[in-house]
């Protein structure tokens, strides 16, 4: 700041057309221009304070994809659902957004700008990293399986949020929250296709599900400045199809919203994710 | 440190002594008669560049699947932006679509989009059609491609938004600013509420308008002419659109539509949600004479609206006070 001043300075005593239209100034700029660095130095120090005042730093959750225990590997293996009929997946993808942290005396920090998109074929995705939290010991997280109500209306997004990502619904607004596709023997549609399309946010078929879970206080999760924890989720994608409504394929292979994506939603909220350790 | 400073007010207020360009400000303007406009701008500010760049957008066939058709195929200013002599949109491979292209205009005061609703916010509302393999038959990053490799759109994208990337977020917000900026507010219906120019309906007009608030703004309401619902208005015993309810998934809503504004109704034709009245007259007949019980009919249209052929005279001579020549002859929006 004082070094650009003085830089200025310099150029006004070598340029003489600084000068011309010095004379040129009027008597209120004047007085503003002495208010000028008074006013900048004051922000400055007064931003100094805040950074000392709470430390932020970051971390990461890594989200590992299985079915019933086993790796997900699309296209190729074959598993079973609850029903015991044989499924391969083709597509296995989802929103993970409004990431919010509560510390054991019951503070809370929501993530601003949350929104994550995982997707199975895409290695880098399933690693999310979060920055800007500050730092501490907390014990729940909590985040939305899908996208909040007002985002699915909020007009051009970009990001994770971004129609070109294949999960917006152009003639019903909105996000495909979960989407799973694939095959099974026993699915009545043409190819034996599974087409689950997850999403909607209009009662009564609202498909917006918050996950939960609270961290092993022996072990919580331990933001420092020096400390960038890493939580290791295990998500089950067979949990679309059981857990609330065991589904067979032969009833129900295609949903995009409607009161069968209720069922799937209300069958993956409580089974699709499993916090399975934290590395501090 | 009073002398240093005051150089620096020198350089802030360097830019004051720039040439302001001699090109005509693109403004966003609500008519003293209209209602609050839902679309702020505020994540959207207009620019001419902004606005410049939607336009071309909205008029380059290049962006569809056979590069034959353009948001302007459909919705022409000669017709209020809807398709004059459509009864559905003709889009790309000479595929049908199912439903009449909508005029476009005051769209900003409007909070969902299409026959059916379906689509909440003005940004979004080209996707469809952009995607629809009735209509451009393509998609988002198709465009984005093209653009990416054709002149002059990077140096556009570059003016309207401080550099040469092309997302769709920046697609979406151009097209938005062209669409919103189109406001249609200057018929003599609007010169008479507003009192200007001494604008007055003759006879036949203010006895046609007398009819219409009797018998039809109940759904069809001042001053944009609808009220946003989606209502059943009795064309057929069982529709062969399933209409909002493709949205809602409720039984009740099946068959029902949303309700068209009227504004420019002498260039909007044909009428109906799948176009199959030509003319004015079937539509007043049909009104008359047409209503189907059907299960979801909007309980206002149980009876039908009798008219006579005086007062079908009368509506349709106020009808026309709704035309706006200054919007569908503004140059500003025409293809350039």
């Amino acid at each position: 700041m004082l070094a650009t001043q003085i830089f200025i300075a310099f150029r006004m005593t070598i340029n003489p057309f600084y000068l011309t239209q010095f004379h040129k100034m009027k008597l209120s700029q004047y007085f503003l221009a002495f208010l000028c660095p008074i006013i900048l130095f004051t922000s400055c120090k007064k931003s100094d304070d805040e950074i000392t005042a709470d430390a932020k730093s970051s971390f990461t959750i890594e989200f590992e994809h299985q079915v019933n225990g086993v790796p997900l590997v699309l296209n190729n293996a074959t598993y079973k659902n609850a029903k015991g009929e044989d499924f391969k997946i083709s597509i296995f993808k989802y929103y993970v957004s409004n990431i919010k942290l509560t510390k054991a005396d019951g503070t809370t920090y929501l993530l601003p700008e949350s929104y994550f998109l995982i997707d199975e074929s895409k290695n880098t995705s399933k690693i999310i990293t979060l920055n800007n939290v500050p730092t501490g010991d907390y014990t729940k997280i909590e985040y939305t399986i899908g996208v909040d109500y007002a985002r699915n209306f909020a007009g051009a997004q970009t990001g994770a949020l971004d129609p070109v990502n294949g999960m917006f619904w152009t003639w019903n607004s909105g996000y495909i929250f979960v989407k799973l596709e694939g095959t099974s023997p026993q699915s009545t549609a043409a190819n034996n296709a599974l087409t689950f399309h997850i999403g909607g946010v209009v009662d009564p078929n609202n498909t917006i599900r918050n996950f939960s879970t609270e961290i092993n206080a022996a072990n919580p999760l331990r933001i420092r400045t020096d400390g960038k924890p890493n939580m290791h989720f295990i998500v089950n994608a067979a949990a679309l199809f059981t857990g609330k409504t065991d589904i067979s394929f032969s009833t129900l292979n295609f949903t995009m919203g409607g009161a069968n994506s209720v069922i799937v939603a209300d069958n993956y909220a409580k089974g699709l994710f499993r916090l399975d350790h934290i590395h501090n | 440190m009073l002398f240093l400073s005051i150089v620096l007010m020198y350089a802030c207020s360097k830019n004051e002594d720039e040439i302001i360009a001699p090109e005509k400000q693109i403004t966003f303007s609500v008519p003293s008669n209209f209602t609050a406009p839902a679309y702020h701008f505020e994540d959207n500010k207009i620019t001419n560049a902004g606005f410049a760049l939607g336009k071309k957008l909205f008029y380059d066939a290049r962006l569809s699947a056979d590069k034959s058709v353009s948001c302007g195929s459909c919705h022409q200013q000669f017709a209020a932006f809807a398709n004059l002599d459509h009864k559905v949109s003709h889009g790309v491979n000479n595929c049908q679509g199912k439903r009449n292209a909508p005029p476009l205009f005051n769209l900003a005061w409007q909070k969902a989009f299409f026959w059916d609703g379906g689509v909440k916010n003005i940004e979004t509302s080209p996707l469809n059609a952009i995607t629809d393999a009735c209509e451009m038959g393509t998609d988002v990053e198709t465009i984005i491609n093209l653009l990416k490799n054709t002149s002059p759109y990077p140096q556009m994208f570059n003016k309207a938004f401080g550099s040469v990337e092309i997302n769709s977020q920046r697609i979406l917000k151009s097209i938005t600013q062209f669409m919103a900026v189109l406001v249609s507010g200057n018929s003599k219906y609007d010169l008479v509420m507003r009192k200007e120019n001494g604008a007055s309906f003759n006879s036949l007009e203010l006895a046609g308008y007398h009819l219409f608030k009797e018998k039809c703004s109940s759904c069809h309401a001042e001053p944009l002419f609808t009220d946003f619902s989606y209502r059943n208005n009795g064309l057929d015993l069982v529709s062969a659109d399933e209409g909002r309810s493709h949205i809602t998934g409720l039984a009740t809503d099946f068959g029902t539509f949303r309700i068209p504004t009227l504004r420019n109704i002498e260039y909007t034709g044909p009428y109906m949600h799948d176009g199959r009245f030509y003319s004015l007259d079937e539509v007043l007949e049909h009104y008359n004479s047409g209503i189907k019980p059907s299960p979801n009919l909007d309980p206002l249209l149980k009876s039908g609206i009798p008219l006579n052929s005086s007062e079908k005279e009368q509506i349709k001579a106020f009808l026309k006070t709704l035309t706006d020549n200054e919007f569908i002859k503004n140059t500003l929006y025409s293809e350039s």
